[in-house]
């Protein structure tokens, strides 16, 4: 023993777990995605997301002055969301500023880590929509083109099945599951999405309630109110759940633990509410998908609703009646 | 039926391996103790000998007038050398009785055996059990005849022993459960008998196998005592998640056990009482384990009170070079030492030295709002939040999120991937809380 002894407040020994080994589940949990999108649209998904996340990773590093780019991977994660809510079609630089105005607009100006209020890819994406609305939306969907890794996918783009285009619509529901459909990079695949969730849910990283309450709202509002148009009302529901960046959104970004509640119970309520918003824009909105402003708007709910739900406490509920 | 569970906690690395199949043996009688007056939680003691008395081993050399108190006795013949205020495991100076050891060890005998323990009443059994200065063995070290003495129109329908041992490292009741169980099943029937209670139950978590068939041995053929596989998470051994999955009683907020009917006592304290009935033995030694990966021989060992923390790791080789931190009792509740020169009281159930960089300095980030705190706090409170409140000095805010209520568990500091020392936080909330409440 060299003579000197830390003391400091108990407990003395710590979890193994960390920041960093949080986001790098994250990563691995968008492996399934990330491999379906390649698959899908090629080289350019590679592009795209490989530029999100670097430029994401370098503004922060910037931001911060610290060499090591990677830091705790809040920044990468954030830069491959970003690129999972583009199509692989467009120019590199949308991938770009989407990134640097996540990072500082969505995250840093706040103090960083723990402190933003609104998801940064969405609040990337969302600017990104204002700005360039007409490379966002519309029949620019690029069609995927499997076992083709360097095709030019830009030739041939559709509406997604959410814009109601007749066309759009002949999409079925297994195609819809397996993502072989227009879309942005993460939307299209659920199988992908949905293994990624589980391997989060393992790691104890996200629970049900959110995606629960999300999914859950979207197909119960879509089977009563969605018209039915999608073979019966049940089965409009699932086209709901699947179609558009529902399950991208459910599963990963409503689920982020920064701009998400804590508390049981306001975890439950967050996700309803942003299945209820995405369900008004969708069915009664000027846009056809809603899933970005319903979770920026529950975003910014977050702190009531954790105020109003804090959990009873152990023996709080009645006191002990003798038998 | 699988092994009782409640909900949250934490699964740290237990590390029961490096003692947890060591006898336990006596170690040597020190040369000089050091016995604190104030060793329980209560009135400390006032002084009955003075510098340069003689004493004999478990002669009661500090008493007090208070009912919440509880005597010193000498842990070894020799002479009073003084009396001053030491280092105590708990942070602050206090008045201790200091003896020179005469080589002899030997005893007096103020305290009688039982002959008959059969005949003896409740009062009989409390106040023996108060001259022999007994108090909760665990760590909390509340005096074990207060416990015994439930107020009037306070029924007492169970004791449960609590053997689960959930702090990491430590193995100091896992080896008296396979060492001495029938003292264990003995002394649960003085204090049901005491208490008038009609059940008791022995809670052990199901990672010592070995322990619950010995103690499934001792208690065959008692139809009043049960022995409950408890699943192995810590905090089983926290009072009120023992008393829940035993009994499925809440133990009410800001109450106490005995408001749901049940008392706790720990395996420790059961042997205590057994040996001060039966062999008329004070409480003048103890079972410490003394490991951690800075220990060069982790042992299991009968240690008189007084002896100096430094002695004991001595005794086990001494401390490596890289040791960063000792620790007296476990490593999610127990203190950090800022020396080793300090002596090992009735509280003391281990000595854990720790070596890992973890243990020496971690640095904490920002909240990223995972709720890992939330999950695993097993009293339900929202751990990040009372620590901002905390953090800002709004203690109103503490105090509306039910810091009081905090068991100081560790939990969630556990658990946090940012290393935020959350239950330190939450104990300066709650320390604020409660004096404001005192007024």
């Amino acid at each position: 023993m060299n003579g000197k002894l830390v003391i400091s407040s108990s407990p003395h020994i710590r979890t193994i777990q960390s920041v960093q080994s949080i986001m790098l589940d994250v990563l691995i949990a968008l492996g399934p995605v990330v491999l379906v999108a390649v698959f899908l649209f090629g080289s350019r998904a590679l592009i795209t997301m490989g530029v999100a996340m670097g430029a994401a990773m370098l503004t922060e590093a910037l931001w911060l002055r610290r060499w090591n780019i990677f830091g705790d991977g809040s920044a990468a994660v954030t830069g491959l969301l970003l690129a999972m809510t583009l199509p692989a079609n467009v120019p590199w630089w949308i991938p770009a500023i989407g990134a640097v105005t996540a990072i500082i607009i969505g995250k840093q100006v706040y103090g960083g880590i723990g402190q933003n209020i609104f998801n940064p890819a969405l609040v990337g994406r969302a600017i990104l929509v204002a700005s360039w609305g007409s490379r966002l939306a519309g029949p620019i969907w690029p069609v995927p083109k499997p076992f083709h890794f360097f095709a030019d996918i830009s030739a041939v783009t559709a509406a997604t099945p959410l814009s109601g285009d007749a066309e759009a619509l002949k999409v079925s529901l297994s195609q819809l599951f397996i993502g072989n459909m227009p879309g942005c990079l993460g939307e299209t695949s659920a199988v992908a999405l949905i293994f990624g969730a589980f391997w989060l849910a393992y790691k104890g990283h996200i629970d049900w309630r959110i995606p629960g309450g999300f999914l859950g709202i979207v197909w119960i509002m879509g089977a009563l109110f969605g018209g039915g148009f999608y073979i019966n009302p049940v089965m409009t529901g699932f086209f709901h759940v699947l179609a558009g960046g529902v399950l991208l959104g459910a599963l990963f970004m409503a689920t982020d633990m920064v701009t998400s509640p804590v508390t049981p119970n306001a975890k439950l309520i967050f996700g309803m509410g942003c299945g209820l918003i995405t369900m008004l824009i969708r069915l009664f909105g000027a846009y056809p998908e809603g899933v970005t402003f319903a979770i920026l708007t529950m975003n910014a709910l977050t702190p009531l609703i954790d105020k109003f739900t804090i959990p009873r406490k152990f023996g709080e509920v009645k006191r002990f009646a003798r038998l | 039926m699988g092994a009782a569970n409640f909900r949250g906690g934490v699964h740290p690395e237990y590390r029961k391996e490096l003692t947890a199949s060591l006898a336990i043996t006596a170690a040597s009688i020190p040369q000089k103790v050091v016995i604190p007056l104030h060793q329980h939680t209560g009135a400390p003691c006032e002084p009955l000998v003075k510098v340069g008395d003689p004493v004999k081993t478990g002669q009661k050399i500090g008493d007090s007038e208070a009912f919440v108190s509880a005597p010193v006795h000498a842990s070894i013949s020799g002479t009073v050398t003084a009396i001053e205020p030491c280092n105590h495991p708990l942070g602050r100076k206090v008045t201790a009785i200091i003896i020179e050891s005469d080589g002899r060890d030997e005893w007096c005998s103020e305290l009688e055996p039982v002959e008959k323990v059969d005949d003896l009443s409740p009062e009989e059994i409390r106040a023996l059990i108060r001259s022999a200065g007994i108090v909760g063995l665990g760590g909390a070290a509340f005096p074990a005849h207060v416990k015994l003495s439930p107020p009037e129109g306070k029924a007492i329908d169970t004791v449960i022993i609590n053997g689960a041992e959930c702090e990491p490292y430590l193995t100091a009741d896992h080896r008296l459960m396979l060492e001495k169980p029938d003292e264990i099943v003995f002394g649960l029937e003085l204090i049901m008998k005491a208490l008038g209670a009609g059940r008791g139950i022995i809670g052990i978590e199901d990672n010592k196998p070995d322990a619950l068939r010995v103690m499934r041995q001792a208690v065959e053929g008692k139809s009043d005592m049960s022995v409950v596989a408890l699943k192995t998470k810590y905090p089983q051994g926290a009072e009120k998640m023992l008393i829940q999955v035993t009994t499925r009683r809440v133990v009410p907020s800001g109450g106490l056990p005995l408001d749901v009917g049940v008392v706790n006592h720990n395996v420790g304290s059961a042997v205590a009482i057994t040996e001060a009935l039966k062999k008329g033995k004070p409480l003048i030694e103890r079972v410490v384990t003394v490991t951690g990966e800075g220990v060069r021989r982790p042992a299991n060992l009968l240690v008189r009170l007084g002896t100096l923390v430094s002695e004991l790791i001595d005794y086990c080789g001494g401390l490596k070079e890289e040791t960063c931190k000792v620790i007296t009792g476990g490593p999610m509740m127990g203190l950090a030492q800022p020396t080793t020169d300090l002596p090992v009281i009735k509280g003391t159930s281990g000595i854990v030295a720790l070596t890992s960089e973890d243990a020496a300095f971690y640095e904490n980030g920002s909240c990223i709002r995972c709720a890992a705190c939330v999950r695993t706090c097993p009293i339900n409170l929202v751990p990040t939040f009372i620590a901002q409140a905390a953090e800002h000095g709004l203690y109103d805010r503490a105090e509306k999120l039910h810091a009081a209520d905090c068991i100081e568990c560790g939990c969630c500091s556990y658990i946090c991937p940012a290393r935020i020392p959350l239950t330190q936080w939450i104990r300066i909330a709650k320390a604020e809380v409660l004096a404001r409440r005192k007024g």
